[in-house]
């Protein structure tokens, strides 16, 4: 009989000790997720704070038209989208934008000069920067690889070295450098692409 | 200075010249081929517009050290090809030009247009052209012309 009673307590005790390190480890995990996920938004900022820089959303637009200039102006000489984001036929990109910078007439370069799909537009139709969260959704549901994109893409690196303006000043720079905002893309995809709440325009 | 092999009008020629000088002013200063136009200097106007590797291309923003092998073709020398001399007959046909200031910008643009899209609608021909200015306002000539150049391509 007491036996019996011990071998209950030692059962209560044992089952009480899963208990406890089942509920701290959960709360671990928790505690864990919410810190990566708090991360990936910090970097996710970051990411944003690169993307909607004028080197960057001026070829991101929702209108028919790129953007040039920190003021991000419509882009002059009746520039137009075109079907495949490279201009029309006597007007395309590579009308001017050749694939270097062209520092003595003052015309940024880089291969394959082009507009970005509407699929990854960053403005509204008025111009205006999508939110934080419309743009890390829209970010978010692209299938490219975007460390590679981030990383390698030609049109991405150029934002760095932008060249001069025509009056021969250097244009501004993304507010992170290269390897800062590739580190930020890398922390965001690896703590899940979480995205800030807010609305979506 | 220094020495660059250019391909014009399926020509060799050999400048010397800074690296940073504009096409443009090879072709007008170097080389004697004074139909391409300075107009604004900055690509706005489109008067400067040559084909580079057969891309219609602003001669005043594109340093000759970024031309590489790249084949140039300037008004002298569109009429070698069938869609150019297609577009310049049509061109004296209907008379287009008034003070002709900026035709040789908008021949080489239209060139590049038909041989892009033989049979362009008003929409592609105003957008294609739209970089091509003409103080004189041959705009509804041109594109009149354009169309009916793009009836003798086949």
């Amino acid at each position: 009989m007491a036996q019996r009673v011990r071998w209950r307590e030692s059962m209560r005790w044992l089952l009480g000790s899963f208990l406890i390190i089942g509920v701290v480890l959960a709360a671990q995990m928790e505690s864990k997720a919410a810190a990566a996920n708090n991360d990936g938004l910090v970097a996710w900022g970051k990411v944003y704070s690169v993307v909607t820089s004028p080197r960057c959303i001026n070829c991101h637009t929702a209108t028919n038209h790129p953007e040039q200039g920190d003021d991000r102006h419509r882009h002059f000489a009746n520039v137009v989208r075109g079907p495949e984001g490279r201009g029309v036929p006597a007007l395309q990109c590579v009308t001017c934008h050749q694939a270097t910078n062209a520092d003595s007439t003052g015309v940024p370069g880089a291969h394959g000069w082009h507009l970005a799909p509407l699929s990854m537009r960053w403005q509204d139709n008025s111009d205006k920067p999508l939110s934080s969260a419309a743009v890390c959704r829209s970010l978010r549901s692209q299938t490219v690889d975007l460390i590679n994109h981030h990383s390698e893409e030609p049109l991405v690196r150029w934002a760095w070295n932008p060249g001069l303006r025509p009056d021969g000043t250097a244009r501004a720079l993304p507010p992170l450098t290269h390897d800062e905002f590739v580190e930020a893309t890398r922390i965001w995809i690896e703590a899940g692409k979480p995205c800030p709440k807010g609305h979506l325009r | 200075m220094t020495t660059w092999q250019l391909t014009v009008n399926g020509q060799r020629k050999e400048v010397a010249v800074d690296p940073g000088t504009p096409l443009l002013w090879v072709l007008r200063e170097e080389l004697k081929l004074t139909g391409t136009k300075y107009g604004c200097g900055i690509g706005a106007c489109g008067a400067c517009t040559v084909h580079l590797d057969g891309v219609a291309t602003r001669s005043c923003l594109v340093p000759v050290g970024l031309i590489g092998d790249r084949p140039v073709v300037t008004i002298e020398g569109i009429g070698q090809d069938p869609c150019g001399r297609a577009v310049q007959d049509a061109w004296v046909d209907r008379d287009v030009v008034q003070c002709g200031y900026c035709q040789s910008g908008q021949i080489m643009s239209a060139v590049a247009l038909l041989k892009a899209v033989p049979k362009p609608t008003d929409e592609i021909i105003e957008e294609s052209m739209g970089g091509n200015l003409c103080r004189c306002a041959t705009y509804v000539r041109i594109r009149e012309t354009i169309k009916s150049a793009s009836e003798h391509l086949t």
